[in-house]
């Protein structure tokens, strides 16, 4: 009986610490910072719990221009990291026969370097007089008010790079786990090349292509890192505005509700693409 | 027994194949055969050197035929399915479907389909799905479509189960699933690869009547490889059993059993007592006008047979071994009468298996013969343990062999004529034990006993 007893429990023990964990740098905090939204106050007076809601109106109106750029610049970049990834992960896991390993390690190694230094290190490349396009305008090649850097492209070139190997390992890990058999099957199934690519390697390499959307969408999105050292003044993402309202204007309510309404559209959003993709199928699939 | 193990005949009749016997394509329709391999062979390659997997195979294969390709693991059967699937690139020779030469011809546009020993179901679709799969590759579309799946399915009675996912089907129905995937493409020929493999037994009995039946219905070719001698004698039409990347004999499966024509294809298909003598006269006009062979034995004994059809002439003085089945001996307390071959002996083991007995029985040459005895109603000649009696059987249940040098059946050969093994001494050896993984249906003398000596 005892033993019975110990062994339907079983599955909460191994619950609890990770539970924990979770509720605990999680749950608490996340409570902490929705309250935190609606006091009103400031850093010199302290703050009060007035439930104040209007400062999520205010968060919306003020910031809805950063809100936008922010979801379109992850969005771009989670797209171009998938479309680089993909066919390089598919190389690998089909083509690199022995030296498999070896590969996937020289794409991975320049990320054990800091996020902060390649981000910087990039900064030195693309400076408008730097090695690159100062060699190039020297050479008359570029217009002498070319630049890179402050644009754009550059926030979102720095995102997909820096998120590149969150992309490539789980589509890798997805396409490496299909059995060479069913390729076979479909060849055999008078599939073309094309066939075989569209009915079975895309199909069940979803559930990596959706992992990795989940773990580059969501911190490219409010990612601040990019923006603040690659980007100018028209390109600031909701990440620099937590930073910036939460560390140097200490207004500790307007950065709470601004990253609750961020977590809120990334839920939301998340929501809607796995409804979209078939998160049931996506979920059986990757359990088979 | 003499010790000079020469093989003076030896390996001629292993080194030819398919050519020269019989039911190739269908002769009265003048149709070509299914499927033609000639001169087939594959190399692989690791570690730069050549390493081959199939010798030469040269092979017809009638249209509707049920055809196995028996043999030990690792002697070339899948790699010469999957070289008439596609797959593989022959090293040499050719490959003809219906007198076509697909040498080249990728598998996608081979009209054959392989059934795989994993099944290979595609994990993402429903059972429809994967049975829809090649039709809908081909361009087969809405109604056509979803009749030609449904007759599959209720075919192969998984009508009801249409929108489950292979993950959630039983061994047996995934196997169904795999089947009906390949057959409602009406290929020319099907290809399955130890399709029954991962069943168990008493499934695995079940499926063997339902493919045989499935495949008389459908009256496609089919091409089976299996390993389980049991299997291959149910269902085929014809084996053509392999060792070492080449056919050893290619017959229908009472041919086989009867009349094993190398000493591996006797050892490998159930049991079978082999008899190493020296030829002591042949008679070129026996009984029948068959060549017949009179071997060496002791005085009132007697041992003769004939000459296997395929094997060449044989000389006085040629070492030779003489084949006959444990269930065609009788055994008596005097010497029998007749033309019978009659050998003496002393029982040193018998196991009771219920419906029958086995006795092992030592000749006076040493070599232990193994007889199986039917239990009947009348068990008057129950022997027992160290009793002498006499062994005897008639001549045309016996045949002669020529030595081969076929000792470890899974390890390839390599190329090249045979090395023409080391003669083999004559120390006491078990007659008839059965190569590696073979012979699991009958059992053998040298199965467990139950009585310690
Ligand atoms: N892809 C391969 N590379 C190298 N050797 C192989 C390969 N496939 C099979 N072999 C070798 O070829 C021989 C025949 O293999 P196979 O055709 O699979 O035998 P079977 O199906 O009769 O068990 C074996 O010795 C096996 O080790
Ligand atoms: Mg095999």
């Amino acid at each position: 009986m005892r033993r019975r007893r110990a062994g339907a429990l079983a599955p909460y023990f191994l619950v609890l610490p990770g539970g924990l964990w979770l509720a605990i740098f999680f749950v608490v905090p996340t409570a902490v910072m929705l309250s935190v939204s609606l006091q009103t106050g400031n850093v010199v007076d302290g703050f009060t719990q007035t439930f104040d809601f209007g400062v999520y109106a205010d968060a919306i109106t003020t910031y809805e221009t950063q809100f936008i750029r922010s979801l379109i610049f992850g969005l771009i970049a989670t797209v171009t990291t998938i479309l680089l990834a993909y066919p390089m992960a598919y190389w690998i896991a089909f083509h690199a026969g022995r030296n498999k390993s070896n590969y996937l390690f020289g794409v991975l190694l320049p990320f054990f370097v800091s996020f902060v230094i390649r981000t910087v290190s990039w900064k030195f490349l693309l400076a408008d007089d730097g090695i690159l396009l100062g060699n190039l305008k020297d050479a008359g090649l570029l217009p002498a008010d070319f630049h890179v850097l402050a644009t754009s492209f550059a926030v979102v070139a720095g995102l997909t790079y820096n998120f590149f190997p969150f992309m490539l390992l789980p589509i890798y890990v997805a396409l490496e786990r299909i059995d060479p058999r069913l390729l076979e099957a479909a060849d055999d199934l008078y599939a073309n090349r094309r066939g075989v690519l569209t009915r079975v390697v895309l199909p069940l390499s979803m559930p990596g292509v959706f992992a990795g959307f989940l773990l580059t969408f969501v911190p490219a999105t409010s990612d601040f890192v990019n923006a603040y050292v690659l980007g100018g003044t028209n390109t600031t993402m909701i990440g620099n505005i937590i930073q910036t309202t939460y560390l140097t204007n200490a207004d500790y309510p307007l950065a709470s509700a601004v990253s609750f309404i961020l977590m809120a559209v990334l839920l939301i959003g998340i929501f809607v693409y796995a409804r979209l993709l078939g998160t049931r199928d996506v979920l059986e699939m990757s359990t088979r | 027994m003499t010790a000079t193990g020469h093989t003076a005949t030896g390996h001629t009749a292993t080194g030819h194949t398919a050519t020269g016997h019989t039911a190739t394509g269908d002769a009265a329709t003048g149709a070509p055969p299914a499927i033609e391999l000639a001169g087939v062979a594959k190399d692989y390659h690791s570690r730069g050197r050549a390493v081959p997997a199939v010798s030469r195979i040269d092979l017809a294969i009638g249209p509707g035929e049920f055809f196995s390709l028996l043999g030990p693991s690792g002697c070339g059967k899948s790699t010469t399915l999957r070289m008439i699937a596609g797959f593989e690139e022959p090293t040499r020779g050719r490959i003809l479907l219906q007198g076509r030469d697909v040498t080249a011809v990728p598998p996608n546009r081979r009209d054959v389909n392989l059934v795989f020993q994993s099944y290979a179901l595609f994990p993402h679709l429903d059972v429809a799905g994967n049975v829809a799969f090649g039709l809908r590759r081909r361009g087969v579309k809405g109604r056509e479509l979803r009749e030609r799946v449904g007759t599959m399915l209720d075919l192969v009675e998984l009508s009801e189960l249409a929108e489950r996912r292979p993950r959630e089907l039983s061994g047996g129905q995934q196997q169904r699933v795999a089947l009906a995937r390949a057959l409602v493409n009406r290929p020319a020929a099907l290809l399955l690869d130890e399709p029954l493999g991962a069943l168990d037994l008493k499934l695995r009995q079940t499926m063997q009547i339902q493919l045989k039946a499935i495949q008389r219905e459908v009256g496609i070719t089919f091409i089976y490889v299996t390993h389980d001698q049991g299997e291959a004698l149910t269902m085929s039409d014809r084996i053509a059993v392999m060792n070492r990347g080449r056919v050893e004999q290619l017959a229908s499966p009472r041919e086989i059993y009867e009349r094993p024509r190398t000493r591996f294809v006797a050892g490998f298909i159930g049991t079978s007592n082999l008899l190493r003598r020296t030829v002591r006269a042949v008679d070129a006009a026996g009984p029948g006008g068959r060549a017949m062979v009179v071997l060496d034995a002791g005085a009132d004994e007697r041992l003769s047979a004939p000459l296997h059809p395929q094997m060449g002439p044989l000389r006085t003085g040629d070492q030779v071994e003489l084949t006959v089945r444990p269930e065609k001996i009788e055994m008596s307390a005097t010497r029998p009468d007749g033309p019978c071959c009659a050998l003496r002996g002393r029982i040193v083991e018998v196991v009771y298996l219920g419906t029958y007995t086995t006795y092992t029985v030592a000749t006076h040459g040493g070599t232990e013969i193994t007889v199986f005895w039917q239990n009947s109603t009348d068990s008057t000649n129950v022997a027992e343990r160290g009793e002498e009696i006499w062994l005897s059987w008639l001549p045309e249940h016996s045949y002669v062999l020529p030595e081969s040098a076929d000792e470890e059946p899974s390890t390839p050969r390599s190329g090249g004529p045979d090395p023409g093994g080391p003669p083999e001494g004559d120390a006491p050896r078990r007659n008839g034990e059965p190569a590696a993984g073979a012979a699991a249906q009958t059992p053998t003398a040298t199965a467990a006993h139950p009585v310690s000596p």
